[in-house]
């Protein structure tokens, strides 16, 4: 009987979110707002309860976050990362201070405590890469000059997960500075560990996993990873760290073949991840937190364009490139909801989940938009005030005029 | 004139940037792609950092453009061809060709067209000088040799249905 229920739950949360997947895709926007919607409408307080998948929907999210983590290692090979930090870390640097301090300022205002601090400046500084690069591309811009600089600062930002998961996972959990400390040491020994294995003996440890049979390397991929999260989460050091690392030291041939292998399992597991976050938050906690998560969005997105505009200057990208960099930046994503699920499990402040969720969903959606718009507005402001007229043919107008027999 | 340099970039998470600046000043990059697509992008002029044209294409069809910029290679089928004026294509018989289960004595090829089968290849490997009474199966690959003209007749006749 139960199993039954649990089914149909299950296949009727999975039967929504494909639907409501398709309409996002046909308005030409990211489906993750539209998860957060649903979970909302399934969980306490919603339209529509669920009762018997809970238990089921809360793993299936876990394994999400750890498949999440684990392909952005795979897209990143480990000299990606080292050539990255010594190139741009001034670009890191400010973007965490540009973007991670409103979020803590922005906590402690509202009298939450230092560690609902840390988690909501985690929510604030890190973008979402896979929302980006979706509209780098849909937007005729993956060779454009500045491009090079906007991945530079994410995959900064990703890097700087390995660091910053590991202090809240610890933060939340309420160990001691003591106990705190030794597992930041664990994590960034593991960390410059996996990092030093993967630049000088990845070729090794992908011999060991490669395999030519799509279920084999599945298998074994899947199964590493998760054994591997499970052992970081029981070090205190974050299962999706774990994940991270894992998917770093894979490399070549083997690290493409998991990629088309695991996408479409990511894609399933962080869409229940999504719905899930969503169950917890029960709808009427939004409305008072609508207004800070407002505010707080405007503000972390002019810092966004700012971080954007300074990172591009610094690689000697032209006025017009330096605010398309700052605007491609603005979106935030599965990452903001990442860590503030990890604060949620934990039962820390209350208000943090809906505030997140709504932060997510204003900023997820405007991310496009502020891609798109930012140099085209910047452009015209600028122009106007300095009063020096400069032709700025739209880009719709430039695709609209390329016929294959031009 | 020196050699044209590509610079490479690395895209983290996408592949890997080619630029080019063309003797006319004019940027041009292609983006391979880590699932082996490409992007070839063309540079506003009023805004070199910005892409005036972005073409995605698939692999199959970053492979026709490449054909298409190598002059020296009309076709994929041509092998080879010499100042004799004869060339050697290979011409695949269809699955619905009429000449699926047929010998290749039926064709008359070497009467009417004067080109010349000199080898089959087949998935298990290459039968050579195949003679009249050879029965030819869809999907077989002939080597013709002969004159330009006599294998576009050769093509023309192996593509009757």
């Amino acid at each position: 009987m139960h199993s039954a229920v649990l089914l149909i739950e299950f296949g009727s949360i999975l039967l929504g979110l494909g639907l409501l997947g398709r309409v996002a895709g046909r308005l030409g926007f990211s489906p993750i707002p539209l998860y957060l919607l649903a979970g909302l409408a399934f969980g306490e307080g919603g339209l529509l309860p669920l009762g018997a998948s809970e238990e089921f929907v809360a793993i299936g999210a876990e394994i999400g976050v750890i498949l999440l983590l684990l392909m952005l290692g795979l897209e990143y090979t480990a000299s990606d990362l080292v050539t990255n930090l010594k190139a741009h870390y001034p670009a890191g640097l400010v973007d965490f201070a540009l973007n991670a301090l409103p979020g803590a300022a922005a906590a402690l205002l509202l009298g939450w405590g230092p560690v609902a601090a840390v988690v909501l400046a985690g929510v604030t500084w890190i973008s979402s890469s896979g929302v980006i690069a979706k509209v780098l591309g849909e937007l005729g811009r993956i060779g454009n000059r500045e491009t090079p600089v906007i991945l530079s600062v994410l995959v900064l930002e990703d890097l700087a997960m390995a660091v910053y998961l590991p202090i809240v996972t610890a933060l939340v959990a309420g160990v001691s500075l003591a106990a705190g400390s030794v597992t930041l040491a664990i994590a960034l020994g593991a960390a410059g560990l996996v990092l030093f294995a993967a630049v000088r003996y990845g070729r090794v440890i992908s011999r060991f996993v490669s395999s030519d049979d799509p279920e084999k390397l599945l298998l074994v991929v899947l199964g590493l990873t998760i054994l591997v999260a499970g052992i970081a989460q029981q070090l205190q050091v974050s299962a999706a760290v774990g994940a991270f690392l894992v998917g770093i030291a894979l490399s070549g041939e083997v690290a493409e073949g998991a990629h088309t292998l695991l996408s479409p399992l990511r894609d399933l597991f962080a869409a229940v991840f999504f719905v899930f976050f969503g169950l917890h938050t029960d709808p009427a906690s939004i409305p008072p937190v609508l207004l800070p998560a407002l505010a707080l969005a405007v503000v972390t997105a002019v810092t966004k364009i700012a971080t954007g505009y300074w990172a591009a200057r610094r690689a000697g990208i032209s006025v017009k490139g330096r605010w398309r960099t700052g605007g491609a930046l603005v979106a935030r994503g599965e990452f903001s909801i990442v860590i503030a699920g990890l604060a949620v499990t934990a039962g820390i402040e209350p208000s943090l989940g809906p505030l997140a969720t709504a932060y997510v969903l204003i900023l997820v959606i405007l991310g496009p938009v502020t891609a798109r718009y930012t140099e085209p507005l910047a452009m015209r402001w600028t122009r106007r005030s300095k009063g020096t007229p400069e032709p700025v043919r739209r880009e719709e107008d430039a695709r609209a005029e390329a016929p294959v027999g031009d | 004139m020196s050699a044209p340099r590509l610079r490479a970039t690395p895209l983290p998470g996408i592949g890997v940037q080619y630029d080019l600046v063309t003797r006319e000043h004019r940027h041009l990059s292609v983006v391979a792609h880590r699932d082996g697509t490409r992007t070839v992008n063309v540079y506003r002029a009023d805004d070199p950092d910005s892409c005036a044209h972005s073409l995605h294409l698939t692999a199959p069809e970053a492979g026709a453009l490449i054909d298409a910029l190598q002059p020296s290679h009309h076709s994929n089928s041509l092998l080879s061809t010499t100042d004799l004026g004869l060339v050697a294509e290979r011409i695949e018989v269809g699955a619905t060709s009429r000449w699926n289960g047929r010998v290749l004595g039926d064709t008359r090829m070497r009467t009417e067209t004067g080109a010349s089968v000199v080898a089959v290849l087949r998935r298990a490997g290459a039968i050579p000088s195949p003679a009249p009474d050879f029965r030819l199966a869809g999907g077989d690959t002939l080597i013709v040799i002969g004159t330009r003209e006599g294998v576009d007749a050769a093509a023309a006749i192996l593509g009757r249905e």
